[in-house]
């Protein structure tokens, strides 16, 4: 049965084409007067570039880290471009109707249509096409909240301030060798600010697309929720089908204030690889939260792209009763590597955090579930619930749990549950004598088993992430 | 012909459970097949839907012209054929209702029907589920997950009321059941008998065929219908057990 299963789940890239678009793209190759130049292209004023500096002569000291279960040549930063971007953005359009009709076509076939009219009722998109963002829509009415969305290039000229009061704060630039490389040559990326008691009156939402060859996508995300406010946020990611492999390193901060609300949904789709191993994106990300006094932070995320995924979503529950939660689904297939999970560190008083991981492994490939939950000395009555369920599909595939527990507090509690389960060939055949063709029948049983994690994501996306699933899990049936 | 099984032989993992089987079944019949365990009831259900590694070393079976073996699991199953397991397996996160309407939908599909839309499915299944005494609640849980044996064998009968097929199986649909369950899946079964609809009653048990009446009852034992007769075959089986069969089988085989 397993080759019947591997074949069901035999890969196909929807959003694997690449645009014609005309690009300003960097020669290869990084040392400080790439910085400079990329600084200079951004217009950036002095205390960024001296922020950007520091963060490259501490990557310069550092070395990658080799502890994740994955495995991957190493990375020749001298032989990637650190910055492009399409040529009609030199003069950024002030509009839609300015934007190249190429570009909107591009996030029309990703279908993520541009056009206010068209967009999912209540969505505000900023869209980052390479090194920049090419849009930000819904601007005026956000503002009438007060609420900030805009590229954080953007950002860093108009609300410098802001900016650099939080920039860094969560994730400092030398926190790990791909932050700092990160800090050192981000691009683009969103910045959101929340103010006060403010309810952000709709979904903000961005998407990632990398598309030149050669070039790594740096993007740099910093979201702050003032008290009491609330936010929920989702960043989606593709990139076109490529034989070489492409570098995405990205640091999501989030920053929640007492009593505030950030809600940070990932759907990731980027180029896997053929079924070979060849090619795809490494997916070496960064993305941490603070939450202040009763302040909660949630990660959930639908990780079903990239060759190589190095993702751990965390949260420092910094106030007293904080909460920080982390749903994932994980899935790989074909030769794809992940080593994903989450830190929950509580500091506070009667913090609590939950985390619920599915990983599903198909093909030859290899998923791993990595948690850390730290309860501090302080995090009287702290706990954790932690669920981590691994699903199999077919047998040349694996799945690993590393769970870490460290516990500073006698009366903190540490709840941890793990599963491993096979699609069997009686579930299989159960579905397909009800008249259902195999391949739907795996990704049915598949959804079933990640439903505890979509239901977390908002509704719109949710049924996305449905698809994605089912498209990843296509093929042919023998 | 509904079903035609001709000399059906079939062995799992290299040892034959079925040794020339034949059986006709003609639209809007009841065929009871009881036998000891081990007999190859099961197996016989499992080579007809086509289960993995369970396929016929030789012989034949037409289910409406059509040649069984050439077709996949699925295209049985859209054919009309339905079986209900002797012991349904639990799909977790899946919902009855969703898999139900998925399963219904390919089935119509494939008969070039009009898929059903929610509203128009979940007014078909609310009454599946009264039918066989379920709570509708049953419609939202995960398909089969934490039912009891007897909810589980009431779900596989409110799946057959839905699908309506041709020719439903029923392997063992009354193990495990109290006298009032028992009840329940007989009248789900017989509410579906209309004079075209076939059915295959396997059972250990006479009992069930107190509710179910057959028009055939066949004695299945090593591999083989060993014995064919009507109703009162049942109560006959059930005075005597089947430990007349053992001479019986092994002169048979000889
Ligand atoms: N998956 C299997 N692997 C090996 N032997 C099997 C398998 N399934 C059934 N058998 C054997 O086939 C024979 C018939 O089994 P089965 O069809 O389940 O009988 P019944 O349903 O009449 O009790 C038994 O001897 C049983 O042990
Ligand atoms: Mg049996």
């Amino acid at each position: 049965m397993s080759e019947q299963i591997e074949q069901a789940i035999a890969r196909k890239y929807d959003a694997g084409f690449v645009s014609e678009v005309e690009s300003d793209t960097f020669a290869v190759g990084l040392d400080e007067s790439v910085i400079r130049r990329i600084s200079a292209m951004k217009n950036e004023p002095e205390w960024m570039l001296e922020w950007r500096l520091k963060a490259y002569r501490s990557w310069l000291k550092m070395d990658e880290p080799d502890w994740a279960h994955v495995d991957y040549p190493k990375i020749d930063f001298q032989s990637i471009s650190y910055y492009s971007a399409p040529k009609s953005m030199k003069d950024k359009p002030k509009s839609l109707d300015e934007v190249d009709p190429e570009l909107l076509r591009t996030y029309e076939k990703l279908g993520i249509p541009l056009h206010e009219q068209e967009m999912l009722a209540g969505v505000a998109v900023d869209a980052v096409f390479d090194s920049v963002s090419v849009v930000t829509t819904f601007r005026a009415k956000l503002e009438e909240a007060g609420v900030i969305f805009c590229p954080i290039s953007e950002a860093i000229q108009k609300y410098p301030d802001l900016v650099k009061k939080y920039l860094g704060t969560v994730v400092p630039q030398r926190d790990n060798y791909f932050a700092a490389l990160n800090s050192a040559v981000f691009t683009d990326g969103s910045f959101v600010y929340i103010p006060k008691g403010t309810r952000c009156p709709m979904e903000l939402s961005t998407y990632f697309r990398i598309n030149e060859l050669n070039t790594g996508q740096f993007e740099r995300t910093l979201i702050v929720a003032e008290e009491g406010s609330y936010v929920s946020y989702l960043e989606g990611c593709t990139a076109p089908q490529r034989d070489e492999n492409q570098l995405h390193a990205a640091v999501v901060e989030l920053v929640a204030m007492d009593d505030s609300e950030i809600k940070y949904s990932t759907v990731q789709n980027w180029y896997p690889g053929d079924e070979n191993g060849k090619g795809g994106i490494y997916n070496f990300v960064t993305k941490r939260g603070l939450a202040e006094t009763n302040a909660k932070i949630s990660w959930t995320q639908v990780e079903t792209g990239s060759a190589i995924t190095w993702k751990y979503p965390s949260c420092i529950l910094k106030g007293d009763n904080s909460v920080g939660e982390f749903y994932s689904v994980a899935l790989t297939r074909g030769r794809q590597q992940a080593d994903t999970g989450t830190k929950m560190i509580h500091m506070g008083k009667n913090t609590r955090s939950t985390i619920i991981s599915k990983g599903i492994s198909a093909g030859h490939s290899s998923n791993a579930y990595r948690g850390l939950v730290r309860m501090g000395p302080n995090a009287d009555g702290a706990r954790n619930f932690t669920e981590c369920d691994s699903l199999l599909i077919g047998d040349k595939c694996g799945a690993h749990t590393f769970p870490y527990i460290e516990s500073r507090n006698p009366s903190a509690i540490v709840e941890h549950e793990a599963t491993t389960s096979k699609v069997s060939d009686d579930q299989l055949f159960l579905c397909r004598q009800r008249g259902l063709d195999p391949e739907k029948a795996v990704s049915m049983i598949v959804n079933g088993f990640c439903k505890e994690v979509f239901k977390e994501l908002p509704m719109e996306f949710a049924v996305e992430a449905g698809k994605l699933l089912e498209i990843s899990l296509e093929g042919s049936v023998g | 012909m509904m079903l035609s099984i001709k000399d059906l032989h079939a062995s799992i993992d290299g040892k034959e459970i079925l040794k020339g089987l034949n059986l006709d079944i003609k639209p809007g019949e009841v065929h009871a097949i009881m036998g000891p365990n081990g007999a190859g009831k099961s197996t016989l259900g499992y080579v007809l839907s086509g289960r993995d590694g369970y396929e016929a070393d030789s012989g034949t079976a037409q289910f409406n012209g059509a040649d069984l073996f050439d077709l996949e699991v699925e295209e049985r199953a859209q054919a009309g054929l339905f079986l209900a397991f002797q012991y349904p397996v639990e799909i977790p996160g899946v919902s009855n209702m969703e898999f139900m309407k998925e399963s219904v939908n390919a089935i119509r599909e494939k008969r070039g029907d009009d898929p059903l839309s929610a509203s128009e499915f979940l007014k078909k299944a609310k009454e599946a589920c009264k039918q066989v005494d379920l709570p509708l609640a049953f419609l939202k849980r995960g398909v089969n997950e934490g039912f009891s044996g007897g909810e589980k064998k009431r779900n596989e009968i409110m799946q057959m009321i839905l699908l309506e097929p041709n020719l439903c199986i029923l392997d063992e649909s009354d193990s495990g059941l109290d006298v009032d369950a028992l009840q329940v899946v007989a009248n789900g079964v017989n509410s579906q008998r209309d004079g075209k609809r076939s059915f295959i009653v396997v059972t250990h048990y006479q009992r069930l065929l107190d509710y179910i009446e057959p028009d055939y009852v066949h004695i299945l034992a090593d591999g083989k219908i060993v014995k064919s007769g009507d109703a009162s075959l049942a109560k006959e089986v059930e005075k005597t057990g089947y430990a007349w069969l053992g001479a019986k089988a092994e002169e048979a085989d000889a």
